[in-house]
């Protein structure tokens, strides 16, 4: 069954290189999504038992993972297949400078969004750290050619920096993987999860400590912690909605996965303390970090973007603090990805309606285009945190075990950082949707955005204030199943 | 035997200082591949039996270091017109002083992390930390795109050097699929190069800096 959830897309994948017409090449990716996130949830409801020490199995953790990753994909494709018409129909002057630019070929671009998802699918499903560490640097050079859709200089230089980075990122990862090793060289370990998470307490932990902070610097590089970010606002800013919302949301996630593997190890072996205190360090950092950034950002995609690294600094906040705050970061990181999925969407039809990314020039959104003003708004709320909210949920959980921990200045950082980040972000919400709309060039006739590219915003953000009311049980399984697994008890 | 092993470990770190000092592009291509190459045959010289597995693959990896990835790095700086890299953030003789204290730092690292009694190899740690920070040294402080690529192959050198001679036993499998990855990363970063050469016509990254935050001066 795993087999064939990455065999789907994959296949999928190459074949849409090599298909010619353009409604085919949709209709597959449509199929493929819908394939998937089919797959997905009969693994969900089936269950299947894990085979021991095979490479590729689904504990809770990575099946949590995959959930959001497959929905997220089939609200993307859905949107994709409307954006590449979209695209087709009238490709090619930049936005911001005005010059004529040509687009990727469409084939290769589908062709590298369904491998991306492979390479995904693969990242939750491995139980062998070095099919881990293969499995992530696929998805960083599968979407490599996904952010230089556009081709123009900007994508370039942030497609450039986004190899270059994560690449580097990635390869200490590969360091830290072999100093995993090293720990276990006395004990005969390898790499694959389950002898490692057995014999933990046997491995070296001098060498394990080297690996962890290998490890955690090589993948926190992929999930955009600071101060390791800085591919990331570029990235996000420069790629097609779509593909932004699939990084966030979903990529993200992923590399945070791999950080998760290694403290689960590391938990396993005795040194959660050791693991936290870095993941607590590290999460205020980028809490930090974003929250500056946000306060005095001029782009509202790259304000997105720093919105990300906030969320993964709290993740990495979260897991770092241990127990009841490693529920709230699991909550946090679903409804983060659904929510953020979301806003990035809409943030292509705000783009499609201004042509800039601006946020001084985007005025009286409401006006000009009402059904994308209101998710833009619904989305705002959402992702500062007001409740009803799964994120108000994750967020709060979070603050409760910090205080109940005794991690009393951590806490403090925390909520003043949130609320700087909500007054910051607050700010240019605001400013973008409510006055008057401006009269300027392209902006003359009114805008009527595609339901189809609304519809999975919406949906996505009807999710997350449904987890702020409601966690269906199954989910809640799933949830406290990974907190299991990392160690947060139960 | 493993006398050998331990001149490999001198050679290597030899390259890195003269990866350091060295300013021709083509130069740097060909030392970056001598030592990946070098570095290939340390899982021959460790002076113990080598399955055939580690054979196809030491195999794959010199033809990979020592022949593909420079020609397609040559094509690269043709193509592109460079020949040197002229003006990077610091001067040579300071990039050869921060190798050799990187080396320093390495080798009192490396008495503190001791590997367990199986690898046999003297200097491993050290000599693997060095040449990683080497490749770093290129990659941060060289401006043009190609000795960006060849700081993250020396980097890979680096790791590469640590993981064989360690010899962690591996199936094949996974080292392929590794291996498999650096090739596609280093083919893409390849064709990336190739459109920024066209679209800029040049390929100093130092100049590719219209994404940022905050614009000095009159920049929007």
């Amino acid at each position: 069954m795993i087999i064939l959830l990455m065999l789907t897309p994959f296949l999928a994948g190459l074949s849409a290189f090599f298909i010619k017409e353009d409604a085919r090449r949709r209709a597959l990716l449509l199929a493929a999504a819908g394939g998937h996130f089919a797959l997905t949830a009969a693994v969900l409801v089936a269950r299947p038992e894990m085979a021991p020490c095979a490479w590729f199995a689904l504990d809770p953790l990575g099946l949590l993972f995959l959930g959001v990753t497959s929905l997220l994909f089939l609200g993307a494709s859905v949107y994709a297949v409307k954006y590449l018409s979209l695209e087709k129909r009238d490709p090619g002057e930049d936005s911001e400078e005005g010059f004529i630019f040509n687009n990727e070929p469409e084939a290769v671009f589908t062709g590298c969004l369904l491998l991306f998802l492979a390479a995904m699918t693969a990242v939750t499903a491995s139980r062998h750290l070095g099919i881990l560490w293969a499995a992530v640097e696929a998805t960083t050079l599968l979407s490599a050619p996904l952010i230089y859709f556009h081709r123009h200089k900007r994508s370039l230089e942030a497609t450039w920096k986004y190899l270059l980075i994560c690449s580097v990122g990635i390869a200490m990862a590969l360091m830290g993987n072999l100093f995993l090793g090293a720990a276990g060289l006395s004990s005969g370990v390898a790499l694959d999860l389950e002898s490692l998470l057995l014999k933990a307490p046997s491995l070296d932990p001098a060498w394990l400590k080297a690996a962890f902070l290998f490890l955690f610097v090589g993948y926190g590089t992929k999930m955009g912690l600071a101060p390791f970010h800085t591919w990331l606002p570029d990235a996000h800013s420069e790629s097609p909605a779509v593909v932004s919302a699939l990084l966030s949301g979903a990529l993200l996630n992923c590399a945070f996965l791999g950080i998760l593997r290694v403290a689960q190890v590391c938990s396993a072996a005795g040194l959660a303390g050791f693991t936290g205190d870095i993941m607590i360090f590290f999460g205020i950092l980028s809490l930090m970090t974003a929250a500056f950034f946000i306060l005095a950002q001029k782009d509202y995609k790259r304000m997105l973007a720093y919105s990300s690294i906030e969320h993964m600094g709290i993740l990495s906040l979260g897991v770092g603090l241990g127990g009841g705050a490693v529920y709230g970061a699991l909550l946090n990181a679903v409804s983060h990805s659904l929510t953020k999925a979301g806003l990035f969407f809409v943030s292509g039809l705000v783009l499609a309606a201004y042509r800039t990314k601006n946020i001084s020039d985007v005025k009286g959104l409401i006006r000009r285009a009402p059904a994308t003003g209101v998710l833009w708004l619904a989305g705002f709320f959402l992702i500062t945190g007001t409740p009803p909210s799964g994120i108000f949920l994750g967020k709060f959980m979070i603050l409760k075990a910090a205080v109940s921990g005794r991690h009393f200045a951590a806490a403090a950082a925390y909520l003043f950082f949130l609320a700087v980040v909500f007054a910051g972000m607050g700010r240019i919400f605001l400013e973008m949707t409510l006055g008057e709309a401006p009269v300027h060039k392209g902006a003359e006739k009114p805008f009527e955005a595609s339901r189809q590219m609304l519809i999975p915003a919406a949906f996505f953000f009807a999710c997350a204030i449904i987890l702020g009311l409601y966690i269906p049980a199954w989910l809640n399984e799933l949830i406290t199943g990974a907190k299991v697994l990392i160690g947060g008890g139960l | 035997m493993t006398t050998l092993a331990e001149l490999i470990i001198v050679a290597v770190i030899l390259l890195n200082l003269s990866l350091a000092a060295s300013g021709t592009l083509a130069a740097c291509i060909r030392l970056a591949a001598a030592q990946g190459v070098i570095a290939a045959l340390l899982p021959l010289l460790a002076g113990r039996e080598v399955p055939p597995g580690t054979l196809v693959f030491c195999g794959a990896v010199i033809l990979l270091k020592g022949a593909i990835f420079p020609w397609l790095l040559t094509r690269a700086r043709i193509k592109a017109n460079v020949s040197k890299d002229a003006d990077p953030v610091i001067g040579y003789p300071a990039s050869i002083i921060l190798c050799l204290g990187a080396f320093a730092a390495s080798s009192w690292l490396g008495a503190r992390l001791p590997l367990p009694e199986t690898a046999r190899v003297a200097w491993i740690v050290p000599a693997s930390l060095s040449t990683i920070f080497t490749g770093f040294l290129l990659l941060t402080t060289r401006t043009k795109a190609i000795t960006q690529v060849l700081g993250y192959l020396v980097i890979e050198n680096g790791i590469y050097i640590f993981g064989l001679a360690l010899f962690v036993e591996q199936p094949l499998m996974v080292e392929m699929a590794i291996l498999l990855d650096v090739f596609v990363a280093v083919f893409v970063m390849g064709i990336t190069i190739f459109h920024i050469s066209r679209e800029f016509d040049h390929i100093d990254t130092a100049e590719l800096s219209q994404l940022r935050d905050w614009h000095s001066g009159e920049a929007k």
